[in-house]
C-alpha cells in the first residue's frame, strides 16, 4: 500500500482537467515520459534558460550563470524597475559583437507573483512546478504545448556572439518537451 | 531620412537605420551632452531618453527611435532648472563629468516613477550609471535632495 501511495504521488496526473484540454494524448508511460523530461532539463537548466530564472530577483548572465552586471532587479512585472529596465539595453534583435546585450522584443523575467524559478531545481521539483498552473503562468495543457513555440524560449537557440547554446537542437527540445507532456507529464523521483 | 521628434522638436536625419542613436544625436544633430562610453550598453554614460525610458543610445538603433520621442541631457529642462539639476548644481556633484548627463537621465525616470526614493531605491534605480570618478555618495545626495525640491515645488 505505501509504495502504492508513494509512487501513486509521484505521477503527476492530468486526469482531472483531461476533459478542457484539447491535445493528443499518448499512452501513458512513467518511463518514456521521465525519460524525456531528463532531456528537457538539461535545456531548462542551461544557461540560456535558467539566466532569465533565477532564485533571487537579479537575473543571472553569461554561461557560468553569474549575477548580471549592474545587478538590474526584476521588477513587479519582470521587465526591470525605474532607469533599469531590460528594453533600456536590450534590444529587438541582438546587439552584434561580443559582450553585447542579447536582444528581443519581448525580453523579461518571471513577474513578482510568478517567479518560476529555476535555478536550484531539482528535476521532480522543476517537473512538477512547470505543470502546476499556479506556478507555470496559469498555463494549461495546450499553453505549455504550445510554450516550445514561443519567441522568447526560441531565442535561446539565437543567443548572439560568444554564448553557448543549449545542449540539444529545438527540435529535439521541443520533441523531449512534447514526449514529456503527452506521455504523462510524470516527475522523476529526484 | 529617418524622422524623429528630439528634444521636442521634429528632425529628419539621413541615416543607416542601423546607426546607433547616440552617433545621430552626437553626429548627425550635433547635441553633445550625450556621451560615448562603452558602446556595448555597460556603463551608462549615453543614457537617453526614449519615450521616456532610460535607454542606452549607444546600443538603440535610430531605427527603433523613428517617429518616436527622443529627450537628451540638453532637453531635461528648459532653463536648465530640473529639480535634479538644480540639486546636481548646488551639491557640486561632478568631478570630471563625463558620465553625469547619462546619471542625470537615470535619475530623472526615478523621480518620475518613484518622487520619493529611499536608498536601495537609489541604488536599483542607478546601478546601470557607473562613475569612475566615484562620485556615488554625492550622486544619491543629489538625488533625495531634488526629490525634496520637487515635493516642495508640488506643494507650492
Amino acid at each position: 500500500m505505501i509504495v502504492l501511495f508513494m509512487s501513486s504521488a509521484v505521477i503527476l496526473s492530468f486526469k482531472e482537467e483531461k476533459s478542457t484540454f484539447n491535445y493528443t494524448a499518448l499512452p501513458k508511460d512513467s518511463v518514456a515520459s521521465i525519460a524525456a523530461f531528463k532531456q528537457v532539463y538539461t535545456v531548462l537548466m542551461s544557461a540560456r534558460c535558467m539566466n532569465c530564472h533565477p532564485s533571487g530577483d537579479i537575473p543571472l548572465q553569461g554561461d557560468d550563470n553569474h549575477l548580471h552586471t549592474m545587478f538590474p532587479k526584476r521588477g513587479v512585472d519582470g521587465k526591470g524597475v525605474y532607469a533599469m529596465k531590460c528594453a533600456n539595453c536590450h534590444q529587438p534583435t541582438n546587439t552584434p559583437g561580443l559582450h553585447t546585450p542579447p536582444g528581443n522584443p519581448n525580453w523579461h523575467l518571471p513577474p513578482a507573483d510568478m517567479k518560476m524559478v529555476f535555478q536550484g531545481r531539482t528535476p521532480r521539483q522543476l517537473a512538477k512546478q512547470i505543470i502546476d498552473p499556479k506556478q507555470n503562468g496559469h498555463k494549461d495543457m495546450q499553453k505549455l504545448i504550445a510554450h516550445a513555440d514561443d519567441g522568447l524560449v526560441l531565442s535561446a537557440w539565437k543567443p548572439g556572439e560568444g554564448r553557448k547554446l543549449p545542449p540539444m537542437s529545438h527540435a529535439a527540445f521541443k520533441k523531449a518537451w512534447l514526449t514529456w507532456l503527452k506521455t504523462g507529464a510524470y516527475a522523476p523521483a529526484k | 531620412m529617418i524622422a524623429i521628434t528630439i528634444n521636442g522638436k521634429q528632425r529628419e536625419v539621413a541615416a543607416d537605420p542601423d546607426m546607433p542613436l547616440l552617433w545621430v544625436i552626437r553626429d548627425l544633430l550635433g547635441l553633445t551632452g550625450t556621451k560615448f562610453g562603452c558602446g556595448v550598453a555597460q556603463c551608462g554614460a549615453c543614457t537617453v531618453h526614449l519615450n521616456g525610458e532610460a535607454v542606452r543610445s549607444c546600443v538603440t538603433k535610430v531605427s527603433r527611435a523613428a517617429g518616436q520621442q527622443v529627450t537628451t541631457i540638453e532637453g531635461l529642462s528648459k532653463l536648465n532648472d530640473h529639480a535634479l539639476q538644480i540639486a546636481w548644481a548646488e551639491l557640486d556633484v561632478p568631478q570630471c563629468g563625463y558620465c553625469q548627463s547619462g546619471q542625470l537621465m537615470s535619475a530623472a525616470v526615478l523621480l518620475r516613477e518613484n518622487p520619493n526614493p529611499t536608498d536601495q531605491d537609489i541604488d536599483d534605480a542607478m546601478s546601470g550609471n557607473i562613475c569612475r570618478c566615484g562620485t556615488y555618495p554625492r550622486i544619491r545626495l543629489a538625488i533625495h535632495k531634488a526629490a525634496e525640491l520637487q515635493r516642495e515645488g508640488a506643494k507650492s
